[in-house]
């Protein structure tokens, strides 16, 4: 068995944790008071895929926790039962719960069974409550796993299957009755010949299609052995086109009936309507109604006749929906067939993910797979090399006469905008949103504020800024750190909020956007502020070198000194281990830096800034002297010659530039960067209107040189880095030029104008 | 201090060095000015020409800028300049050693490099003690060859002393 499953294992985590975190995301965001149907209906598929995944893999402690809960879930979806607080709080519970059995299942950590019975019984409880409190009654919870054969309601074909098992899977019978029970869970089988060493036959009598039967028994079977034969359909009506892949669950006469009626379009549940594709074209001529989510239909879903008259013309997706709602092993089909899928399994696994989501419709196919992050980095620095060398080549040919070498140049011109493509398709492969990690804040922020009775809204924005894939997994926990600690420690009681003349309440708000080459994120809270005078006693006490007259700056970062806590009582928020000086670490490890403002009263904001690690931009290479930089594109406003009229002097402050009535500092890069045998007459040279970080101002240079696309070099690798300079890059004829970080050079050249003032 | 020097005679170099059953070890020679310089031999990576190097601004002197190793972007030391040579010139002769210390590539400017040599146990002297010298600190012995006096440096602790502001965190 291990040798089989073993392999599937990695793809049914993977499953398990997207299904889960999709679950919770949606809990945490579903309206107590009016649940949407699509989003209960969207829960319930998580809890059941979970559900019936882990019940296939054989992980039964998984299996009884989200038994219990996909029968809570289902009450409240069909509204036998209202949604509550309590529900919700016990499904995050029990969210949690499986987590940690799967990390226990994967072999990281201990899995905690007390917990898992807890809240089992919470959840038991919970639908034992509902039941009462639901007039029409609830359908009796089903044991986990049914072996009884169970087609006999709705009939179907019957097949005939023969197959040599694999040696693996012929010596040990525990896979054979596993199959035997995913069989029996599928109609009713009949096993003609067990296979004891030699061929296995079977007769199954199911509405299940074929391809279904064969993609689960493919991998027991050895190559070309397995057939799978129809010996004539039961009732010609539930299998033509009835995908009511859970049709025929006796547990559910109406929903089966209602598959088996609306059979002519009723596509039943996701899978079926997946594994058909002809089945969907076919669909797609019904009336072109799909109402796959058609909101009318969603609210009369509650009273069932109606989705059954529906069905004809629509996809009766829903009408569908419920039939597997009592019962596993459809479900265990469905990941039996993923694993079977073998080396496939990787793009099903996708599949599924797209398939959780509410939204994504029926569509399915094989739109995306996965692939190690390796191969991708591997892609990248390859595809940077490629880009160096296409630059190169450029240079090179830009010596030649372009009519005698006409083919070449033409050929040139296509390799750029080849490699250009390619590198942006490149590029983007790895980056993701970080609203992958936004997403897990709202339950983070939800029970941290009820731990500590405090009121608290979360606001995102800029969830679609993107990231490397790399930075995403370690950000999340310095973030996650961050909003703990302004939960804790920033946001105020109600009470206090109330005297002190704010709503009760607080607001956190979590902002991402891309600045500079750095990617910026931004933890802010409306709280209390941090305390100078507090956090200047604990220092002193603890020994540290600080003085009366220090800076703000300077004092807000003695936070992420290593132990270093102003609270006054050390609760179970803050006392979770990573301290603040981790989070300083991690992030400074990522090459990053993070900086406080804070205002007593007022509220505190957190910046992390992060670099991109290989990154390409847009850039415009200007000369200084006889040294070229390169000016990302993104902060260049305009450029233009200056005339003397436009040019000011401020005393001490050096000068200033009139541009359409705007009086803009100038920054002279030769003296910022102290570069020698620059231009110096401002008459002679280019003044370049940036802005950065909100200042605009205009750098004074000798001349633009072109623009370039450039890959980002990291100076930290071997070097550190530099203020001023927020990386390297390789020009076409191999030299290194100096890309300008925009606000470090304002920085700079503010430094001195500052002492001088 | 004292301890130090002792502590770094070949037999306690530990594993980082070029070792053979008796303590022998390689050491790559160069030049600066009058001296003789030795570095372990494992920590050079190549050696190449001073070319094409972009300078930075706001460095120590002694830091010349970066070049392009292959896609690498490897900062330029001029030991000369950091150890207050006065005749130092740059041309098509001018030599860069690369080395790999700490997991970072960093080149440095010698006047020549003059050959690899293997020195036994007894070769090598402990350092004498300098008084006030801290910099002290990356020399790990005198080594003698014939005539020749060979300084020996522990190079990766020269380049990633705070002074030569090669590293995050150091002075400039």
């Amino acid at each position: 068995m291990a040798i089989d499953m073993s392999q599937f294992y990695q793809v049914f985590f993977e499953e398990a944790a997207e299904h889960l975190s999709d679950m919770e995301s949606l809990l945490v965001e579903v309206d107590i008071g009016t649940p949407d149907p699509e989003e209960m209906n969207a829960i319930f598929r998580a809890a059941h895929s979970i559900k019936g995944s882990s019940g296939t893999f054989g992980f039964n402690d998984m299996t009884e926790v989200t038994h219990v809960m996909e029968t809570l879930l289902d009450m409240v979806r069909k509204e036998e039962a209202e949604l509550t607080t309590d529900i919700v709080d016990a499904c995050l519970d029990a969210g949690d719960v499986l987590r940690n059995l799967l990390a226990a299942h994967r072999g990281e950590g201990e899995a905690d069974r007390e917990a898992a019975a807890d809240v089992s019984q919470r959840l038991e409880a919970l639908c034992q409550e509902a039941g009462r409190s639901s007039a029409g009654g609830a359908p009796a919870v089903e044991p986990v796993r049914t072996n009884e054969t169970q087609a006999a309601a709705s009939g179907g074909s019957h097949y005939t299957i023969e197959f040599l098992p694999t040696d693996a899977a012929g010596r040990d019978a525990e896979v054979m009755e596993n199959l035997h029970q995913e069989l029996s869970a599928m109609g009713r089988l009949e096993v003609l010949e067990a296979g004891e060493g030699g061929q296995c036959r079977l007769r199954l009598e199911t509405s299940t299609d074929r391809d279904q039967i064969v993609a689960l028994i493919e991998f027991l079977a050895q190559d070309g052995s397995l057939a799978v034969t129809a010996e004539g359909a039961g009732d010609a009506d539930a299998t033509d086109e009835a995908y009511g892949f859970f049709g025929d669950e006796p547990s559910e006469p109406a929903a089966e009936d209602r598959a088996t009626q609306g059979g002519d379009e009723a596509y039943g549940f996701f899978e079926s309507a997946e594994e058909n594709a002809p089945a969907s074209e076919s669909g797609g001529d019904a009336d072109g109604a799909y109402g796959f989510f058609d909101p009318p239909q969603v609210a009369s879903d509650a009273s069932p006749a109606i989705v059954q008259d529906d069905a004809d013309g629509k996809y009766g997706f829903f009408g569908a929906v419920e039939a597997p709602a009592a019962d596993t092993p459809p479900a265990n089909v469905t990941s039996i067939q993923s694993g079977a899928a073998a080396e496939a399994s990787a793009p099903k696994a996708e599949r599924a993910r797209e398939k959780a989501p509410a939204k994504s419709g029926a569509k399915g196919g094989d739109s995306s797979i996965r692939v190690s992050v390796e191969k991708v980095d591997q892609m990248i620095n390859l595809v940077g090399e490629l880009v160096i060398t296409q630059a190169m080549l450029q240079q090179s040919a830009s010596d030649l006469d372009p009519v005698v070498f006409e083919r070449l140049m033409a050929g040139l011109g296509q390799l750029e905008r080849n490699t250009r493509d390619l590198q942006e398709s490149v590029m983007s492969i790895r980056m993701m949103p970080i609203s992958v990690v936004f997403s897990r804040f709202p339950r983070v922020v939800r029970d941290v504020s009820r731990k500590l009775d405090k009121k608290v809204e979360l606001k995102l924005s800029g969830e679609s800024t993107e990231l490397d894939k790399g930075l995403i997994e370690r950000i999340t926990d310095p973030l996650t750190h961050l909003i703990r600690n302004s939960l804790d420690h920033g946001i105020e009681s109600p009470e206090r909020r109330r005297a002190a003349g704010k709503p009760e309440t607080g607001t956190i708000t979590l902002n991402a956007s891309h600045q500079s080459g750095y990617i910026i994120i931004e933890v802010g809270d409306d709280g209390a502020g941090l305390n100078r005078d507090k956090i200047l006693s604990k220092a002193k006490e603890r020994g540290l070198n600080v003085t009366d007259t220090m800076s703000d700056a300077d004092v807000w970062q003695l936070i992420f000194e290593p132990g270093f806590s102003t609270a006054d009582k050390v609760t179970d928020v803050s006392g979770r281990g990573v301290g603040m000086d981790v989070v300083k670490r991690n992030i400074t490890d990522m090459g990053g830096s993070v900086e406080i403002e804070s205002m007593t009263g007022v509220g505190t904001r957190m910046t992390v800034r992060l670099p991109l690690t290989l990154a390409i931009l847009d850039g415009m290479s200007v000369a200084v002297g006889n040294e070229t930089y390169v000016l990302p594109l993104n902060y260049i406003i305009e450029s233009l010659q200056p005339e003397t009229a436009q040019i000011r002097t401020l005393s001490e402050y050096g000068h200033v530039i009139q541009v359409r009535g705007e009086f803009l500092p100038v920054i002279c890069m030769h003296e910022v960067f102290g570069i020698p045998g620059a231009q110096t007459d401002y008459m002679k040279g280019l003044m370049i209107v940036v802005e950065a970080g909100g200042n605009k101002v205009a750098l004074f240079i000798d001349a633009l040189l072109g623009q370039h696309q450039v890959v980002i070099k990291s100076l930290d690798t071997n070097f550190r880095r530099i203020q001023g300079i927020s990386g390297a890059t390789i020009m076409g004829d191999g030299q290194v030029a100096l890309i300008i970080d925009v606000a470090g050079v304002i920085a700079l050249s503010r430094g001195p104008a500052a002492m001088a003032a | 201090m004292l301890q130090q020097i002792t502590g770094s005679s070949p037999a306690a170099m530990g594993v980082d060095v070029a070792q053979d059953a008796l303590g022998a070890q390689e050491f790559l020679t160069f030049t600066l000015g009058e001296e003789e310089y030795a570095i372990d031999i494992l920590r050079v990576q190549e050696i190449r020409g001073y070319d094409a190097v972009t300078r930075i601004a706001n460095t120590p002197h002694f830091i010349k800028g970066v070049i392009n190793l292959r896609g690498t972007i490897v900062p330029i030391v001029d030991l000369r300049l950091k150890f207050n040579l006065s005749d130092v010139t740059y041309s098509e002769f001018t030599v860069v050693i690369i080395l790999s210390v700490a997991e970072r590539v960093i080149g440095i400017v010698v006047d020549s490099v003059s050959d690899v040599i293997t020195l036994g146990a007894e070769q090598v002297k402990p350092a004498p003690q300098f008084s006030s010298s801290v910099e002290g600190d990356h020399l790990k012995g005198i080594g003698t060859v014939d005539d020749r006096m060979l300084i020996i440096i522990d190079i990766e602790r020269l380049l990633l002393s705070p002074s030569m502001g090669l590293t995050e965190g150091s002075v400039q």
